[in-house]
């Protein structure tokens, strides 16, 4: 019997999600161990440590293209540049994750089993700090992310989707308010993410029948010269993408997002608008570049379709909400929709402006959401959009941050949202796709009326006796308000510097 | 022609502060919020100001290069490259952008310095000034660009200034609405401009000027077609040209400096420098030059027809705008010699009609704000200073020379009578027509605001003239309208040759040219003299029934009845139609009748709309779709 060989590894390369999966574990003994006084800011610090570790050893791996432990990852320029996007996104998510000092306690629940609207809810809603837990789900999700973009075989992909989304179940219901909503959102987001991932498992094993394997040279090899059924391809493939426009947001696997974003605390909706965008494209860039190059002209035209779906149907419901985050949520279907304009593009430009464009977007979600996080009423996040009229009058710096932001989505020109618009419709037209550019074009101009209502309402409008107070930002946001503007405005100007980083990062390896 | 622009030199390299000047001065005012509030007019009127001192210096600077050589290309930096495509942050000062820049800010100085006095008792009048100054640095950019791309910056930024200056005032109903209509009418046009500006990156791989213009020779005809028709719909959106015309009457909500900043001298007029900026495209395609010149044509009759019938000062004068782009766009679609004829018109309407929009505007200051003329009359003895510069853009508008209108409007008629077959009959007939008719309204306007009875309401005792800071300005834009129509219609085509092009030699016209001068001038005396003696005695206090023409007039000629008809309700079917089936559709087909049975206290505390089932559901439907398109693409169903 042929001795089981261990496959060659390489350590270096895989170092970056090695020390998050660590630091979670860690912090999980932290739990343990540490005093609960201490647990907060222990947790925050070994957190955001281990990002700007994992993230040292992206940039110290920057030249790395290889392909290691038995084909199961693959360290190349898009991995890398995705997976540093991930850690910085991820950390500023952490810094609004581990914001204190807006509610006492923070934004989380410090007990999510006590039954909601109990007189025990009601002691901890008070004020008892927050669940500590956050830290490692938040290190573990950002871990299986940096996975997910890596994987380079479909059940190591797999298991990074697991891996990433079931702490993304678990902080979604752990609002400190409204924790029935919250709780609602997450089992939501826990039913349909696994019947996505049912979906995704089924496409892998038609994948195998077809291929003879999962790895996404093979499946390339298979493609080109098909020894079996295609019809197991095109169900296979069928199924596998459904799986990743599930966590892309993509109409018509959307349906979850206005009520998760709507549902889950703050931080972790700008977490998951910011981070979960970047995983899932990544991995939707991954497969569909690598493994089904081969029938580009095949899937085109049924992501194309989904594609203008995707974005009629978040420009269109955005104008009808009166709620912001379910706004900033149909906002970022309609976007999800524009990158998939960038993907299909399927040239090296196409990879390197959707690239831009999550890293473009990622920021300017993360300030939106922080804004958000501001605007407080007793009740907690006062996020009806009647409650924002006249703020302007009561807080103009914040409001004027947040017209700022909203202008950026619009796509209004001299800010990161008209750039990576502009890349990525410009590198659709490259791949002869001006028909998705069209849509695009036309579906973003109707995406900033809703934008632009909000802009009037917050200055033009009266203030009303509900309009609630704006509560100061403690260091935390203030920085991720600050960085956030910083980044939408150097993107906008000059954003030469980074889509070169990403035209030299635009290559997969095999 | 080869197109080329030369670098910036010298004084010329510093043009980017034209457009920097009056940003700096809107973001200090914003920024600074309320501490800003007792001064921040000042800066605001000062910034303008400066930027047309600077003008006039670069101006002078590039009069004094060789023709041949008589451009300023400025490329600030690389501003995104995305595969082959490069667009450049670059700015470009040409015979062209000159007048452009001379108008925005000239123009612009008055109608601020006017604004401190009109805005006086508004208690957001730094905030007004930062979005006026915040218009004028996007209008200045819109023109001063080098590419498409960047006039697409200036594009979307006058808009949004545009659309923040209209719902100004909040509290009325009304604004909100116009605000609205403007935004959504817009972009329309932008929409069309964008798509237009990815067709030149698809067909030439270039959105710089010189690149384009002298790429367009090797395009085929179609292409040209549809990227002139694209570039058209963006500029019919900007100028309020059928069939986008009906959001500009209705911008006139905003105050009345902004109607004659921007709805009357500056932003309206983007479309025509679009298109005369884009002359090698238009030049190349017949079909394209006819579609604008009917768009001009008809237009400028609509404007003419609806303005006849309306009441409110303001909206008259929109009309009247409307109608005058037309004969720009008529003069632009002509081609050849009629675009520079075009921009001298373009140019002198600008003055004539700040002129009109701010006497509107002084009238209204010292009437209560009172916008009905039927409520008006008998003002030329108590408004003397507003009566007489009024005077002079009413002689101007209907062509009486020699004031302005004469020496720019004539040729453009002129020009629409060369030619042969039909259409020199035809759009030269209706440039005729609409002169006729002009004459009628505008001494409709002027003669029942400022001559016979006064017919005031009662809290309107006492009209009295305007501060000084604002009839200064009435002053200065009543000598534009008297002098610069003679002035600019002979040197302004000749300084213009090097971008719009030699002016060719001279077509024939149809009918000999004396005819058609004398025509010129006694047409729209008939119509002033018909308007003057059915009005000289008043009007009816309301509105009375009238016949078919008059009550199509009144209504806009059904336009807007059409839009609502044909996009508005749709839209709103659409939107239901999408909401419904994202939150209730499959649910509701599915699932309804046992919601409706086993809801109950569970519905109650529902927080949320959407049952988790009937979301897997339209997945799973998804799915099927998506799986069932590959299978289909497979088995050859769909090609």
């Amino acid at each position: 019997m042929e001795q089981l060989k261990l496959p060659p590894i390489d350590y270096g390369a895989l170092l970056p999600m090695l020390i998050l999966f660590g630091a979670a574990c860690l912090g999980v003994l932290v739990e343990v161990v540490v005093p609960r006084r201490a647990r907060n800011a222990v947790q925050l610090s070994l957190a955001l440590l281990s990002v700007v570790a994992s993230l040292v050893a992206v940039v110290l791996e920057r030249g790395t293209r290889t392909i290691t432990i038995g084909g199961a990852v693959a360290v190349d320029g898009p991995t890398l540049f995705l997976q540093g996007s991930i850690l910085v996104l991820g950390g500023v998510s952490l810094m609004l994750i581990g914001e204190r000092s807006i509610e006492r306690g923070g934004v989380f629940v410090s007990q999510a089993a006590v039954t909601a609207g109990s007189q025990k809810d009601a002691q901890q809603a008070g004020g008892q700090p927050g669940a500590t837990e956050v830290y490692p789900l938040s290190v573990f999700a950002l871990g299986g992310m940096l996975l997910f973009v890596a994987a380079n075989d479909l059940l190591t992909m797999f298991v990074a989707l697991e891996v990433f989304s079931l702490p993304l179940y678990l902080l979604c219901a752990l609002a400190r308010r409204r924790r029935l909503l919250s709780q609602e959102a997450a089992l939501k987001y826990f039913l349909l993410g696994s019947y996505a991932s049912a979906f995704f498992l089924f496409g892998v094993a038609f994948i195998y029948g077809f291929a003879g394997g999962i790895q996404l040279s093979v499946v390339h090899e298979a493609v080109a010269n098909p020894q079996r059924s295609q019809v197991l391809l095109y169900v296979g493939l069928g199924m596998v993408a459904i799986g990743l426009l599930f966590k892309a947001a993509l109409a018509p696997f959307h349906v979850w997002t206005p009520d998760v974003y709507q549902g889950a605390p703050t931080p972790v909706t700008a977490f998951m608008a910011a981070c979960t965008k970047v995983a899932a494209f990544g991995a939707l860039l991954r497969v569909l570049y690598v493994a089904f190059e081969g029938v580009r002209w095949d899937f085109q035209p049924v992501l194309g379709g989904i594609a203008v779906l995707t974005m009629f149907v978040g420009a269109v419901l955005a104008v009808t909400q009166t709620d912001l985050k379910r706004l900033l949520a149909y906002s970022s279907i309609a976007n999800a929709g524009y990158l998939m304009v960038g993907v299909l593009a399927l040239n090296d430009e196409g990879l390197s402006s959707t690239m831009f464009y999550l890293v473009a977007y990622g920021f300017s979600v993360l300030a939106a959401f922080a804004i958000i996080s501001l605007v407080r009423d007793p009740d907690g996040e006062a996020t009806h959009l009647s409650k924002w009229a006249g703020i302007g009058r009561k807080s103009p710096l914040l409001a004027g941050i947040f017209t700022f932001i909203l202008l950026a989505f619009a796509g209004i020109p001299l800010t990161s949202g008209f750039t990576s618009k502009f890349a990525v419709f410009g590198a659709a037209v490259e791949g002869g796709q001006t028909w998705l550019v069209i849509f695009g074009v036309i579906t973003s101009m109707l995406l900033a009326f809703p934008y632009l209502r909000v802009v009037v309402l917050m200055w033009l409008s009266e203030p009303g006796e509900s309009t609630p107070a704006v509560s100061i930002p403690g260091f935390l946001t203030s920085a991720v308000l600050g960085l956030g503007v910083l980044v939408t405005v150097a993107l906008g100007v000059v954003p030469a510097p980074l889509i070169d980083l990403t035209r030299e990062a635009a290559q997969f390896v095999r | 022609m080869e197109h080329t622009f030369a670098p910036a030199t010298g004084v010329l390299s510093n043009i980017w502060l034209l457009v920097a000047i009056p940003l700096a001065s809107a973001t200090i005012l914003l920024l600074l919020g309320k501490r800003a509030d007792r001064w921040g007019h000042w800066l605001g009127v000062a910034s303008v100001a400066a930027s047309f001192v600077l003008g006039l210096i670069f101006f002078l600077n590039l009069s004094g290069l060789d023709a041949a050589k008589r451009s300023a290309e400025l490329s600030l930096w690389d501003f995104i490259v995305v595969g082959d495509l490069k667009v450049d942050f670059g700015l470009l000062f040409d015979p062209l952008a000159g007048v452009f820049v001379l108008l925005i800010t000239g123009v612009g100085s008055l109608i601020h310095l006017y604004a401190v006095g009109y805005m006086e008792h508004d208690p957001g009048r730094r905030k007004f000034f930062a979005y006026f100054n915040l218009f004028v640095s996007a209008m200045l950019l819109l023109v001063l660009g080098n590419n498409y791309v960047m006039l697409y910056f200036g594009w979307e930024g006058v808009g949004l200034a545009s659309y923040l200056l209209i719902s100004f005032w909040y509290t009325r109903p009304s604004a909100a609405t116009a605000g609205k209509k403007a935004f959504l009418m817009n972009r329309v046009g932008d929409a069309g401009l964008a798509i237009g500006i990815f067709l030149m990156f698809t067909e030439l791989g270039t959105t710089q000027y010189d690149g384009v213009f002298n790429g367009v020779d090797k395009l085929a005809a179609g292409t040209v077609l549809a990227m002139g028709i694209l570039l058209l719909l963006g500029a019919c959106g900007k100028s309020g040209q059928f069939p986008l015309q009906a959001w500009l009457p209705d911008a006139m909500e905003g105050p009345t400096p902004v109607s004659a900043l921007i709805h009357a001298a500056t932003m309206v007029t983007a479309g025509v420098y679009l298109i005369a900026r884009s002359n090698p495209i238009f030049s190349a395609n017949e079909t394209l030059q006819l579609i604008v010149v009917s768009i001009g044509a008809v237009t400028l009759l609509m404007g003419c027809l609806i303005g006849a019938a309306k009441d409110d000062i303001k909206r008259v004068l929109a009309w009247s705008t409307v109608s005058q782009i037309g004969y720009m766009f008529l003069g632009v679609g002509l081609g050849g010699g009629a675009y520079a004829l075009a921009i001298v018109h373009l140019l002198a309407h600008g003055f004539f009609k700040a002129n009109m929009f701010l006497g509107a505007g002084s009238v209204m200051h010292g009437m209560h704000d009172q916008v009905d003329i039927r409520r008006f009359g008998g003002l030329s003895k108590h408004m003397k200073i507003t009566w007489l510069t009024f005077g002079t853009g009413w002689l101007a508008i209907i062509g009486i020379p020699p004031l302005s209108g004469f020496f720019s409007k004539e040729p453009i008629i002129a020009a629409a009578f060369e030619g042969e077959g039909w259409q020199p009959w035809v759009f030269g007939g209706a440039a005729l027509l609409g002169a006729g008719l002009t004459g009628f309204y505008m001494t409709r306007l002027f003669v029942l605001t400022f001559h016979g009875p006064a017919r005031w309401t009662e809290d309107n005792k006492h009209p009295h003239e305007s501060p000084a800071i604002m009839t200064i300005p009435l002053i200065l834009l009543a000598i534009g309208s008297v002098a610069a129509g003679g002035l600019m219609a002979s040197t302004v085509p000749d300084w213009l040759t090097p971008v719009l092009g030699e002016h060719g030699e001279e077509h024939a016209t149809v009918l000999p040219h004396v005819v058609l001068q004398i025509l010129g001038i006694v047409i729209p005396v008939i119509g002033a003299g018909l308007a003057w003696a059915l009005f000289r005695n008043g009007t009816a206090l309301e509105p009375e029934p009238a016949g078919v023409l008059v009550t199509a007039a009144r209504r806009n000629l059904y336009t807007d009845a059409f839009n609502e008809a044909v996009f508005e309700r749709p839209g709103v079917y659409l939107t239901r139609a999408l909401v419904f089936l994202d939150n209730k559709g499959i649910d509701g087909v599915v699932n309804g009748i046992a919601a409706g049975i086993g809801g109950g206290s569970g519905r109650l505390r529902r927080l949320q709309t959407g049952f988790v089932r009937s979301y897997a559901l339209s997945m799973l439907t998804g799915a099927m779709l998506v799986v069932g398109a590959f299978l289909a693409i497979q088995l050859g169903w769909l090609a």
